[in-house]
Protein backbone atom coordinates (compact mmCIF):
# COMPACT_ATOMS: atom_id res chain seq x y z
CA UNK A 1 0.00 0.00 0.00
CA UNK A 2 1.35 3.40 -0.97
CA UNK A 3 0.18 6.17 1.35
CA UNK A 4 3.11 8.55 0.79
CA UNK A 5 1.06 11.10 -1.14
CA UNK A 6 -1.90 10.90 1.23
CA UNK A 7 -2.81 13.26 4.02
CA UNK A 8 -4.93 12.86 7.14
CA UNK A 9 -8.12 13.82 5.34
CA UNK A 10 -7.67 11.39 2.44
CA UNK A 11 -6.63 8.54 4.73
CA UNK A 12 -9.63 9.29 6.93
CA UNK A 13 -11.94 9.20 3.88
CA UNK A 14 -10.46 5.85 2.79
CA UNK A 15 -10.85 4.43 6.31
CA UNK A 16 -14.47 5.57 6.62
CA UNK A 17 -15.27 4.19 3.15
CA UNK A 18 -13.49 0.96 4.14
CA UNK A 19 -11.20 1.16 1.12
CA UNK A 20 -8.49 0.36 3.63
CA UNK A 21 -8.57 -0.85 7.20
CA UNK A 22 -6.56 0.63 10.04
CA UNK A 23 -4.84 -2.73 10.39
CA UNK A 24 -3.77 -2.68 6.73
CA UNK A 25 -2.53 0.89 7.04
CA UNK A 26 -0.69 0.14 10.28
CA UNK A 27 0.89 -3.00 8.80
CA UNK A 28 1.90 -1.05 5.69
CA UNK A 29 3.47 1.56 7.97
CA UNK A 30 5.61 -1.05 9.72
CA UNK A 31 6.57 -2.63 6.38
CA UNK A 32 7.56 0.78 5.11
CA UNK A 33 9.53 1.70 8.23
CA UNK A 34 11.40 -1.60 8.03
CA UNK A 35 12.22 -0.96 4.38
CA UNK A 36 13.37 2.64 4.76
CA UNK A 37 14.72 2.92 8.30
CA UNK A 38 18.03 1.20 7.57
CA UNK A 39 18.75 4.34 5.50
CA UNK A 40 17.14 6.94 7.76
CA UNK A 41 17.42 5.52 11.31
CA UNK A 42 14.49 7.62 12.51
CA UNK A 43 13.12 5.13 15.05
CA UNK A 44 14.46 4.01 18.42
CA UNK A 45 11.59 1.61 19.17
CA UNK A 46 8.65 0.12 17.29
CA UNK A 47 5.33 -0.68 18.94
CA UNK A 48 4.30 -3.34 16.45
CA UNK A 49 2.28 -5.83 18.44
CA UNK A 50 0.31 -3.30 20.50
CA UNK A 51 -0.26 -1.04 17.48
CA UNK A 52 -1.66 -3.83 15.28
CA UNK A 53 -3.82 -4.96 18.17
CA UNK A 54 -5.15 -1.42 18.65
CA UNK A 55 -5.78 -1.04 14.90
CA UNK A 56 -7.73 -4.31 14.82
CA UNK A 57 -9.94 -3.08 17.64
CA UNK A 58 -10.50 0.27 15.92
CA UNK A 59 -11.52 -1.56 12.73
CA UNK A 60 -13.92 -3.76 14.68
CA UNK A 61 -15.58 -0.74 16.29
CA UNK A 62 -15.76 1.08 12.95
CA UNK A 63 -14.46 4.56 12.08
CA UNK A 64 -17.01 7.33 11.91
CA UNK A 65 -17.02 10.64 10.03
CA UNK A 66 -16.38 12.67 13.17
CA UNK A 67 -13.20 10.75 14.08
CA UNK A 68 -10.68 12.42 11.75
CA UNK A 69 -7.62 10.79 13.31
CA UNK A 70 -9.01 7.34 14.13
CA UNK A 71 -6.94 4.43 12.90
CA UNK A 72 -4.11 6.57 11.51
CA UNK A 73 -0.50 5.81 12.58
CA UNK A 74 1.57 8.43 14.40
CA UNK A 75 5.15 8.50 15.68
CA UNK A 76 6.18 9.98 19.03
CA UNK A 77 9.49 11.61 19.92
CA UNK A 78 11.20 9.51 22.53
CA UNK A 79 11.29 12.18 25.25
CA UNK A 80 7.49 11.95 25.53
CA UNK A 81 6.48 9.15 27.86
CA UNK A 82 4.35 6.30 26.54
CA UNK A 83 2.91 3.75 28.93
CA UNK A 84 4.65 0.37 28.75
CA UNK A 85 6.64 1.51 25.69
CA UNK A 86 10.33 2.15 26.32
CA UNK A 87 11.06 5.88 26.60
CA UNK A 88 14.75 6.76 26.62
CA UNK A 89 15.15 10.46 25.73
CA UNK A 90 17.97 8.96 23.61
CA UNK A 91 20.06 8.65 26.79
CA UNK A 92 21.93 5.68 28.16
CA UNK A 93 20.67 6.75 31.59
CA UNK A 94 17.09 5.83 30.56
CA UNK A 95 17.93 2.96 28.20
CA UNK A 96 15.53 0.51 29.87
CA UNK A 97 12.92 2.92 31.19
CA UNK A 98 9.30 1.83 30.77
CA UNK A 99 6.88 4.57 31.85
CA UNK A 100 3.87 3.61 33.96
CA UNK A 101 1.74 6.40 32.49
CA UNK A 102 1.11 8.27 29.23
CA UNK A 103 1.91 11.90 28.52
CA UNK A 104 -1.24 14.00 28.19
CA UNK A 105 -0.46 14.67 24.51
CA UNK A 106 -0.18 10.97 23.67
CA UNK A 107 -3.19 10.17 25.82
CA UNK A 108 -5.18 12.68 23.78
CA UNK A 109 -3.98 11.13 20.52
CA UNK A 110 -4.95 7.71 21.86
CA UNK A 111 -8.38 9.09 22.79
CA UNK A 112 -8.68 10.28 19.17
CA UNK A 113 -7.72 6.68 18.27
CA UNK A 114 -4.45 7.43 16.57
CA UNK A 115 -2.14 4.44 16.53
CA UNK A 116 1.32 4.94 18.06
CA UNK A 117 3.71 3.00 15.84
CA UNK A 118 6.97 3.88 17.57
CA UNK A 119 9.36 6.27 19.25
CA UNK A 120 11.64 8.53 17.26
CA UNK A 121 15.26 9.44 17.77
CA UNK A 122 16.42 12.78 19.18
CA UNK A 123 19.43 14.52 20.61
CA UNK A 124 19.99 13.20 24.12
CA UNK A 125 17.36 14.84 26.37
CA UNK A 126 16.57 17.08 23.34
CA UNK A 127 19.90 18.89 23.77
CA UNK A 128 21.25 19.50 20.31
CA UNK A 129 20.42 20.62 16.82
CA UNK A 130 21.45 17.63 14.73
CA UNK A 131 20.25 14.48 16.53
CA UNK A 132 23.95 13.57 16.74
CA UNK A 133 24.02 13.59 20.55
CA UNK A 134 21.65 10.60 20.67
CA UNK A 135 23.28 7.79 22.66
CA UNK A 136 21.86 5.19 20.30
CA UNK A 137 21.90 6.02 16.61
CA UNK A 138 22.46 8.68 14.00
CA UNK A 139 19.34 9.71 12.13
CA UNK A 140 19.94 10.93 8.57
CA UNK A 141 18.29 13.68 6.59
CA UNK A 142 15.49 12.30 4.41
CA UNK A 143 16.76 14.25 1.39
CA UNK A 144 20.45 13.43 1.64
CA UNK A 145 21.76 10.76 3.96
CA UNK A 146 25.13 12.50 4.32
CA UNK A 147 23.39 15.44 6.01
CA UNK A 148 22.01 15.87 9.52
CA UNK A 149 18.23 15.71 9.98
CA UNK A 150 18.43 18.69 12.32
CA UNK A 151 17.39 18.40 15.89
CA UNK A 152 16.48 17.71 18.38
CA UNK A 153 13.29 16.25 16.83
CA UNK A 154 15.36 14.84 13.95
CA UNK A 155 13.76 11.39 14.10
CA UNK A 156 10.21 12.76 13.94
CA UNK A 157 11.06 15.13 11.06
CA UNK A 158 12.90 12.48 9.02
CA UNK A 159 10.12 9.94 9.63
CA UNK A 160 7.50 12.33 8.24
CA UNK A 161 9.68 13.57 5.36
CA UNK A 162 10.59 10.05 4.24
CA UNK A 163 6.94 9.02 4.22
CA UNK A 164 7.17 6.55 7.08
CA UNK A 165 4.33 8.30 8.91
CA UNK A 166 2.00 11.16 8.00
CA UNK A 167 2.36 12.76 11.41
CA UNK A 168 4.67 12.78 14.42
CA UNK A 169 4.99 14.61 17.70
CA UNK A 170 8.13 16.56 18.50
CA UNK A 171 9.21 18.92 21.24
CA UNK A 172 10.72 22.37 20.95
CA UNK A 173 12.79 24.13 23.63
CA UNK A 174 14.87 26.36 21.35
CA UNK A 175 13.88 25.31 17.83
CA UNK A 176 13.77 21.53 18.10
CA UNK A 177 10.56 21.14 16.08
CA UNK A 178 11.02 24.01 13.63
CA UNK A 179 14.65 23.48 12.63
CA UNK A 180 14.41 19.74 11.78
CA UNK A 181 11.12 20.49 10.00
CA UNK A 182 13.02 23.07 7.93
CA UNK A 183 15.95 20.70 7.25
CA UNK A 184 13.58 17.94 6.07
CA UNK A 185 11.04 20.02 4.14
CA UNK A 186 8.06 19.36 6.40
CA UNK A 187 5.72 21.47 8.52
CA UNK A 188 6.42 21.89 12.25
CA UNK A 189 4.58 23.94 14.86
CA UNK A 190 6.00 25.11 18.19
CA UNK A 191 2.76 26.16 19.88
CA UNK A 192 2.40 29.05 22.33
CA UNK A 193 3.87 28.18 25.72
CA UNK A 194 1.00 26.62 27.68
CA UNK A 195 -1.03 25.59 24.63
CA UNK A 196 -0.11 21.91 25.03
CA UNK A 197 0.31 20.18 28.37
CA UNK A 198 3.89 19.24 29.24
CA UNK A 199 2.73 16.39 31.48
CA UNK A 200 4.81 13.39 30.49
CA UNK A 201 7.35 15.40 28.51
CA UNK A 202 10.74 14.61 30.05
CA UNK A 203 11.64 18.09 31.24
CA UNK A 204 14.61 19.95 29.76
CA UNK A 205 13.89 23.71 30.10
CA UNK A 206 10.53 23.88 31.82
CA UNK A 207 9.84 27.54 31.03
CA UNK A 208 10.60 26.92 27.32
CA UNK A 209 9.51 23.34 26.44
CA UNK A 210 6.46 22.72 24.25
CA UNK A 211 5.15 19.64 22.44
CA UNK A 212 3.97 20.15 18.86
CA UNK A 213 3.18 18.32 15.60
CA UNK A 214 5.30 17.60 12.51
CA UNK A 215 3.40 16.81 9.31
CA UNK A 216 3.73 17.06 5.54
CA UNK A 217 1.15 19.82 5.19
CA UNK A 218 -0.22 22.76 7.17
CA UNK A 219 -3.77 21.46 7.46
CA UNK A 220 -2.67 18.13 8.91
CA UNK A 221 -0.54 20.02 11.40
CA UNK A 222 -3.51 22.13 12.48
CA UNK A 223 -5.68 19.04 12.90
CA UNK A 224 -3.15 17.37 15.19
CA UNK A 225 -2.58 20.50 17.28
CA UNK A 226 -6.31 20.83 17.98
CA UNK A 227 -6.26 17.21 19.17
CA UNK A 228 -3.37 17.59 21.64
CA UNK A 229 -3.95 21.14 22.95
CA UNK A 230 -5.84 22.34 26.00
CA UNK A 231 -5.67 22.82 29.74
CA UNK A 232 -4.53 19.93 31.87
CA UNK A 233 -4.72 19.74 35.65
CA UNK A 234 -1.42 17.85 35.56
CA UNK A 235 0.42 20.87 34.12
CA UNK A 236 -0.51 24.08 35.87
CA UNK A 237 1.33 26.15 33.26
CA UNK A 238 -1.06 24.82 30.60
CA UNK A 239 -3.49 27.50 29.52
CA UNK A 240 -7.24 27.55 30.12
CA UNK A 241 -7.73 29.36 26.77
CA UNK A 242 -10.25 27.66 24.50
CA UNK A 243 -8.72 25.50 21.75
CA UNK A 244 -9.97 26.45 18.26
CA UNK A 245 -10.58 23.96 15.50
CA UNK A 246 -7.37 25.15 13.83
CA UNK A 247 -8.03 23.32 10.55
CA UNK A 248 -11.58 24.64 10.33
CA UNK A 249 -10.74 27.83 8.43
CA UNK A 250 -8.18 26.28 6.09
CA UNK A 251 -10.17 26.25 2.88
CA UNK A 252 -10.52 28.19 -0.37
CA UNK A 253 -11.81 31.24 1.50
CA UNK A 254 -8.57 31.54 3.52
CA UNK A 255 -6.72 34.74 2.64
CA UNK A 256 -3.86 36.94 3.81
CA UNK A 257 -5.40 40.03 2.22
CA UNK A 258 -4.95 43.04 4.46
CA UNK A 259 -2.61 41.30 6.91
CA UNK A 260 0.48 43.16 8.07
CA UNK A 261 3.62 41.06 8.21
CA UNK A 262 6.89 42.10 9.84
CA UNK A 263 10.17 40.95 8.34
CA UNK A 264 12.95 41.68 10.88
CA UNK A 265 16.12 42.95 9.26
CA UNK A 266 18.14 40.98 11.85
CA UNK A 267 16.67 37.75 10.41
CA UNK A 268 18.38 38.36 7.06
CA UNK A 269 21.65 39.59 8.51
CA UNK A 270 25.15 38.27 8.11
CA UNK A 271 25.48 34.54 8.63
CA UNK A 272 22.26 33.74 6.79
CA UNK A 273 22.94 31.85 3.52
CA UNK A 274 22.06 33.65 0.30
CA UNK A 275 19.75 30.85 -0.82
CA UNK A 276 17.90 31.03 2.50
CA UNK A 277 17.67 34.81 2.30
CA UNK A 278 16.38 34.67 -1.27
CA UNK A 279 13.74 32.06 -0.39
CA UNK A 280 12.40 34.32 2.36
CA UNK A 281 12.44 37.42 0.15
CA UNK A 282 10.56 35.46 -2.52
CA UNK A 283 8.03 34.34 0.10
CA UNK A 284 7.58 37.97 1.15
CA UNK A 285 6.81 38.80 -2.49
CA UNK A 286 4.31 35.95 -2.62
CA UNK A 287 2.51 37.40 0.40
CA UNK A 288 2.57 40.89 -1.11
CA UNK A 289 1.04 39.59 -4.33
CA UNK A 290 -1.70 37.96 -2.27
CA UNK A 291 -2.64 41.28 -0.71
CA UNK A 292 -0.61 41.38 2.50
CA UNK A 293 1.77 44.15 3.52
CA UNK A 294 5.33 43.14 4.39
CA UNK A 295 7.31 45.75 6.36
CA UNK A 296 10.92 45.69 7.39
CA UNK A 297 10.93 45.70 11.19
CA UNK A 298 13.59 45.32 13.88
CA UNK A 299 14.15 42.95 16.78
CA UNK A 300 17.24 44.76 18.05
CA UNK A 301 18.12 42.29 20.83
CA UNK A 302 17.67 39.15 18.77
CA UNK A 303 21.41 38.48 18.74
CA UNK A 304 21.46 38.15 22.53
CA UNK A 305 18.90 35.36 22.44
CA UNK A 306 21.45 32.57 22.11
CA UNK A 307 23.45 33.65 25.17
CA UNK A 308 20.34 34.26 27.30
CA UNK A 309 18.88 30.94 26.19
CA UNK A 310 21.94 28.83 26.93
CA UNK A 311 22.05 30.26 30.45
CA UNK A 312 18.32 29.86 31.15
CA UNK A 313 17.78 26.50 29.43
CA UNK A 314 20.97 25.02 30.92
CA UNK A 315 20.06 26.27 34.39
CA UNK A 316 16.62 24.72 34.15
CA UNK A 317 18.17 21.53 32.76
CA UNK A 318 20.71 21.28 35.57
CA UNK A 319 17.81 21.41 38.01
CA UNK A 320 15.49 19.08 36.05
CA UNK A 321 18.18 16.46 35.46
CA UNK A 322 19.00 16.12 39.15
CA UNK A 323 16.33 13.44 39.25
CA UNK A 324 18.55 11.10 37.25
CA UNK A 325 20.56 9.75 40.13
CA UNK A 326 20.52 5.98 39.67
CA UNK A 327 18.09 5.37 42.53
CA UNK A 328 14.48 5.03 41.40
CA UNK A 329 14.79 4.30 37.70
CA UNK A 330 17.26 4.29 34.87
CA UNK A 331 20.93 3.38 34.80
CA UNK A 332 22.77 2.61 38.04
CA UNK A 333 26.54 2.25 38.02
CA UNK A 334 27.72 -1.06 39.41
CA UNK A 335 31.20 -0.41 40.74
CA UNK A 336 30.23 1.69 43.77
CA UNK A 337 31.35 1.88 47.39
CA UNK A 338 28.59 4.06 48.85
CA UNK A 339 25.48 6.06 48.04
CA UNK A 340 27.37 9.16 46.87
CA UNK A 341 29.16 6.92 44.41
CA UNK A 342 25.81 5.79 42.99
CA UNK A 343 24.88 9.39 42.19
CA UNK A 344 28.22 10.47 40.76
CA UNK A 345 29.09 7.34 38.80
CA UNK A 346 25.56 6.70 37.49
CA UNK A 347 25.34 10.27 36.19
CA UNK A 348 28.89 10.38 34.87
CA UNK A 349 28.50 7.06 33.04
CA UNK A 350 24.86 7.60 32.04
CA UNK A 351 24.92 11.10 30.53
CA UNK A 352 26.66 11.99 27.26
CA UNK A 353 29.00 14.94 26.77
CA UNK A 354 26.47 17.50 25.54
CA UNK A 355 24.14 16.83 28.47
CA UNK A 356 27.08 17.13 30.86
CA UNK A 357 28.10 20.39 29.20
CA UNK A 358 24.62 21.84 29.73
CA UNK A 359 24.41 20.62 33.32
CA UNK A 360 27.80 22.22 33.99
CA UNK A 361 26.80 25.53 32.36
CA UNK A 362 23.56 25.60 34.31
CA UNK A 363 25.11 24.65 37.62
CA UNK A 364 27.77 27.32 37.08
CA UNK A 365 25.20 29.99 36.15
CA UNK A 366 23.16 29.26 39.28
CA UNK A 367 26.09 28.86 41.68
CA UNK A 368 26.93 31.22 44.53
CA UNK A 369 28.74 34.29 43.29
CA UNK A 370 27.66 33.87 39.66
CA UNK A 371 23.85 33.84 39.90
CA UNK A 372 23.37 37.60 39.51
CA UNK A 373 25.89 38.00 36.69
CA UNK A 374 24.59 35.08 34.65
CA UNK A 375 21.15 33.65 35.50
CA UNK A 376 19.52 36.87 36.69
CA UNK A 377 21.06 38.89 33.86
CA UNK A 378 19.76 36.36 31.30
CA UNK A 379 16.28 36.46 32.85
CA UNK A 380 16.29 40.26 32.45
CA UNK A 381 17.54 40.09 28.87
CA UNK A 382 14.66 37.66 28.28
CA UNK A 383 12.27 40.47 29.27
CA UNK A 384 14.00 42.83 26.82
CA UNK A 385 13.63 40.25 24.01
CA UNK A 386 9.94 39.77 24.87
CA UNK A 387 9.43 43.54 24.69
CA UNK A 388 11.03 43.61 21.21
CA UNK A 389 8.46 41.07 19.97
CA UNK A 390 5.58 42.91 21.69
CA UNK A 391 6.54 46.14 19.95
CA UNK A 392 6.54 44.52 16.49
CA UNK A 393 3.43 42.37 17.04
CA UNK A 394 1.46 45.37 18.30
CA UNK A 395 0.88 46.50 14.73
CA UNK A 396 1.82 43.38 12.76
CA UNK A 397 -0.28 40.22 12.53
CA UNK A 398 2.79 38.03 12.46
CA UNK A 399 6.54 37.99 11.81
CA UNK A 400 8.20 36.06 9.00
CA UNK A 401 11.80 34.97 8.52
CA UNK A 402 14.04 31.97 8.04
CA UNK A 403 14.03 29.05 10.49
CA UNK A 404 17.76 28.47 10.40
CA UNK A 405 20.63 30.40 8.80
CA UNK A 406 21.53 27.42 6.56
CA UNK A 407 20.03 24.26 5.09
CA UNK A 408 21.02 20.90 6.62
CA UNK A 409 24.77 20.59 7.16
CA UNK A 410 27.04 17.55 6.85
CA UNK A 411 26.90 14.80 9.45
CA UNK A 412 29.81 15.29 11.85
CA UNK A 413 30.59 18.81 10.64
CA UNK A 414 29.71 20.76 13.80
CA UNK A 415 29.41 18.25 16.61
CA UNK A 416 32.87 19.06 18.02
CA UNK A 417 32.16 22.78 18.08
CA UNK A 418 29.42 23.62 20.60
CA UNK A 419 29.30 27.36 19.96
CA UNK A 420 28.84 26.96 16.18
CA UNK A 421 26.09 24.44 16.89
CA UNK A 422 24.42 26.79 19.41
CA UNK A 423 24.49 29.73 16.98
CA UNK A 424 22.36 27.73 14.50
CA UNK A 425 19.44 28.38 16.86
CA UNK A 426 19.70 32.17 16.67
CA UNK A 427 16.41 32.55 14.74
CA UNK A 428 14.32 30.04 16.70
CA UNK A 429 15.46 30.55 20.31
CA UNK A 430 13.96 34.03 20.84
CA UNK A 431 10.50 32.60 20.07
CA UNK A 432 10.82 30.15 22.98
CA UNK A 433 12.15 32.84 25.29
CA UNK A 434 9.03 34.88 24.51
CA UNK A 435 6.68 31.86 24.63
CA UNK A 436 5.23 32.68 21.20
CA UNK A 437 3.92 30.25 18.56
CA UNK A 438 6.27 29.52 15.65
CA UNK A 439 5.41 27.63 12.47
CA UNK A 440 8.05 26.21 10.13
CA UNK A 441 7.04 25.34 6.58
CA UNK A 442 8.78 24.56 3.27
CA UNK A 443 9.69 27.69 1.29
CA UNK A 444 12.46 26.75 -1.09
CA UNK A 445 15.49 24.64 -1.92
CA UNK A 446 19.23 25.11 -1.83
CA UNK A 447 21.31 22.51 -3.70
CA UNK A 448 18.40 20.05 -3.49
CA UNK A 449 18.03 20.55 0.26
CA UNK A 450 14.84 22.05 1.70
CA UNK A 451 14.77 25.60 3.07
CA UNK A 452 12.17 26.47 5.68
CA UNK A 453 10.31 29.65 6.50
CA UNK A 454 9.28 30.58 10.01
CA UNK A 455 6.08 32.44 10.91
CA UNK A 456 5.92 33.84 14.44
CA UNK A 457 2.64 34.98 15.95
CA UNK A 458 1.02 36.60 18.94
CA UNK A 459 0.42 34.42 22.00
CA UNK A 460 -2.32 31.84 21.33
CA UNK A 461 -2.77 33.04 17.75
CA UNK A 462 -1.67 29.85 16.04
CA UNK A 463 -4.76 30.31 13.83
CA UNK A 464 -3.22 33.23 11.94
CA UNK A 465 0.01 31.29 11.38
CA UNK A 466 -1.83 28.26 10.07
CA UNK A 467 -3.93 30.43 7.80
CA UNK A 468 -0.89 32.25 6.41
CA UNK A 469 0.94 28.93 6.04
CA UNK A 470 -2.00 27.32 4.28
CA UNK A 471 -2.37 30.22 1.86
CA UNK A 472 1.36 30.04 1.11
CA UNK A 473 1.04 26.31 0.40
CA UNK A 474 -1.87 26.93 -1.95
CA UNK A 475 0.29 29.31 -3.98
CA UNK A 476 3.59 27.39 -4.03
CA UNK A 477 4.66 23.82 -4.70
CA UNK A 478 7.58 23.39 -2.28
CA UNK A 479 5.53 21.15 0.02
CA UNK A 480 4.64 18.85 -2.89
CA UNK A 481 8.25 17.89 -3.54
CA UNK A 482 9.41 14.77 -1.78
CA UNK A 483 12.78 13.10 -1.29
CA UNK A 484 13.65 10.04 -3.36
CA UNK A 485 14.59 7.22 -1.07
CA UNK A 486 13.74 4.35 -3.32
CA UNK A 487 11.04 1.92 -2.31
CA UNK A 488 7.54 3.31 -2.18
CA UNK A 489 8.23 6.73 -3.66
CA UNK B 1 42.66 30.66 27.57
CA UNK B 2 40.73 29.92 30.73
CA UNK B 3 40.27 33.52 31.74
CA UNK B 4 36.72 33.10 32.83
CA UNK B 5 36.74 29.62 34.35
CA UNK B 6 39.73 27.47 35.23
CA UNK B 7 40.23 23.77 35.74
CA UNK B 8 39.75 23.94 39.52
CA UNK B 9 36.47 25.81 39.12
CA UNK B 10 35.26 23.28 36.56
CA UNK B 11 36.05 20.53 39.05
CA UNK B 12 34.20 22.44 41.78
CA UNK B 13 31.10 22.88 39.58
CA UNK B 14 31.27 19.18 38.63
CA UNK B 15 31.15 18.35 42.33
CA UNK B 16 28.03 20.50 42.77
CA UNK B 17 26.42 18.74 39.78
CA UNK B 18 27.39 15.26 41.03
CA UNK B 19 29.51 14.60 37.98
CA UNK B 20 33.10 13.50 37.74
CA UNK B 21 35.55 13.97 34.87
CA UNK B 22 38.82 12.35 33.96
CA UNK B 23 41.87 14.54 33.42
CA UNK B 24 41.43 14.26 29.66
CA UNK B 25 37.77 15.30 29.93
CA UNK B 26 38.70 18.26 32.13
CA UNK B 27 41.27 19.31 29.52
CA UNK B 28 38.59 19.24 26.83
CA UNK B 29 35.73 20.74 28.84
CA UNK B 30 37.54 23.65 30.50
CA UNK B 31 38.31 25.66 27.33
CA UNK B 32 34.89 24.78 25.84
CA UNK B 33 33.05 26.04 28.91
CA UNK B 34 35.31 29.07 29.00
CA UNK B 35 34.37 29.94 25.41
CA UNK B 36 30.66 29.49 26.09
CA UNK B 37 30.85 31.62 29.23
CA UNK B 38 32.56 34.22 27.04
CA UNK B 39 29.45 34.13 24.83
CA UNK B 40 27.31 34.57 27.97
CA UNK B 41 29.24 37.69 28.87
CA UNK B 42 28.05 39.49 25.73
CA UNK B 43 24.82 40.01 27.71
CA UNK B 44 26.59 42.75 29.65
CA UNK B 45 26.15 44.89 26.51
CA UNK B 46 22.38 44.96 27.14
CA UNK B 47 21.14 47.70 29.45
CA UNK B 48 18.82 45.98 31.92
CA UNK B 49 18.63 48.71 34.56
CA UNK B 50 15.14 48.71 36.01
CA UNK B 51 14.11 45.66 33.91
CA UNK B 52 12.25 42.90 35.73
CA UNK B 53 13.48 39.34 35.28
CA UNK B 54 11.19 36.91 33.42
CA UNK B 55 10.95 33.46 34.97
CA UNK B 56 7.74 32.25 33.31
CA UNK B 57 5.78 33.04 30.16
CA UNK B 58 2.74 31.02 31.21
CA UNK B 59 -0.58 32.87 31.25
CA UNK B 60 -1.57 30.93 34.38
CA UNK B 61 -0.55 32.51 37.67
CA UNK B 62 -0.83 31.09 41.17
CA UNK B 63 -3.01 28.13 40.33
CA UNK B 64 -4.21 26.66 43.61
CA UNK B 65 -5.49 23.21 44.44
CA UNK B 66 -6.35 21.24 47.56
CA UNK B 67 -3.40 19.34 48.98
CA UNK B 68 -4.91 15.88 48.90
CA UNK B 69 -2.91 12.68 49.25
CA UNK B 70 -3.45 10.46 46.21
CA UNK B 71 -2.56 6.80 46.16
CA UNK B 72 -2.00 6.07 42.51
CA UNK B 73 -1.84 2.37 43.28
CA UNK B 74 1.24 2.04 41.13
CA UNK B 75 3.98 1.28 43.63
CA UNK B 76 4.48 -2.21 42.24
CA UNK B 77 4.68 -0.94 38.66
CA UNK B 78 7.00 1.90 39.67
CA UNK B 79 9.36 -0.48 41.44
CA UNK B 80 9.80 -2.43 38.21
CA UNK B 81 11.86 0.52 36.94
CA UNK B 82 14.07 0.60 40.03
CA UNK B 83 17.57 -0.80 39.46
CA UNK B 84 17.31 -2.78 42.72
CA UNK B 85 14.27 -3.43 44.89
CA UNK B 86 13.17 -5.77 47.66
CA UNK B 87 9.98 -6.19 49.72
CA UNK B 88 8.35 -3.11 48.22
CA UNK B 89 11.34 -0.85 48.74
CA UNK B 90 14.13 0.49 46.54
CA UNK B 91 17.52 -0.90 47.60
CA UNK B 92 20.56 1.38 47.66
CA UNK B 93 24.12 0.91 48.91
CA UNK B 94 25.03 2.09 52.40
CA UNK B 95 25.59 5.82 52.81
CA UNK B 96 28.87 5.08 54.59
CA UNK B 97 31.65 3.57 52.53
CA UNK B 98 31.22 -0.18 52.81
CA UNK B 99 34.95 -0.81 52.50
CA UNK B 100 35.47 1.22 55.73
CA UNK B 101 32.59 -0.61 57.35
CA UNK B 102 34.05 -4.08 56.93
Amino acid sequence: MNYFKQDLASLHADLVAKKISSKELTQATFDNIKATDPKIDAFLALNEEAALDQATKIDAAGIKDDQPLAGIPVAIKDNIVTKDLTTTAASKILANFKPVYDATATEKLAAAQMVTVGKTNLDEFAMGGSTETSAFKQTKNAWDQTKVPGGSSGGSAAAVASGQVVAALGTDTGGSIRQPASFNGVVGMKPTYGRVSRWGLIAFGSSLDQIGPLTRGVKDNATILSAIAGHDDHDLTSSTQAVPNFAGDLNDAASVKGLRIGLPKEFLAEGVDDDVKNAILAAADTYRKLGATVDEVSLPHNKYGVAAYYIIASSEASSNLQRFDGIRYGYRAQDVKNLEDVYVKSRSEGFGDEVKRRIMLGTFSLSAGFYDAYFLKAAKVRTVIINDFKAVLKDHDFIMGPVAPTPAFDLGAEIQDPITMYMNDILTIPVNLAGLPGLSLPAGFSNNLPVGMQLIGRPFDESTLYKAGYVFEQNTDFHLQVPTLGGQN
Amino acid sequence: MANRINRDQVQHVAGLAKLEFTDAQLDAFTPQLDDIIGLFETLSEVDTDGVEATSSVSDQLNVMREDVADDWGQSHALLKNAPDAARGFIKVPAIIDESEDN
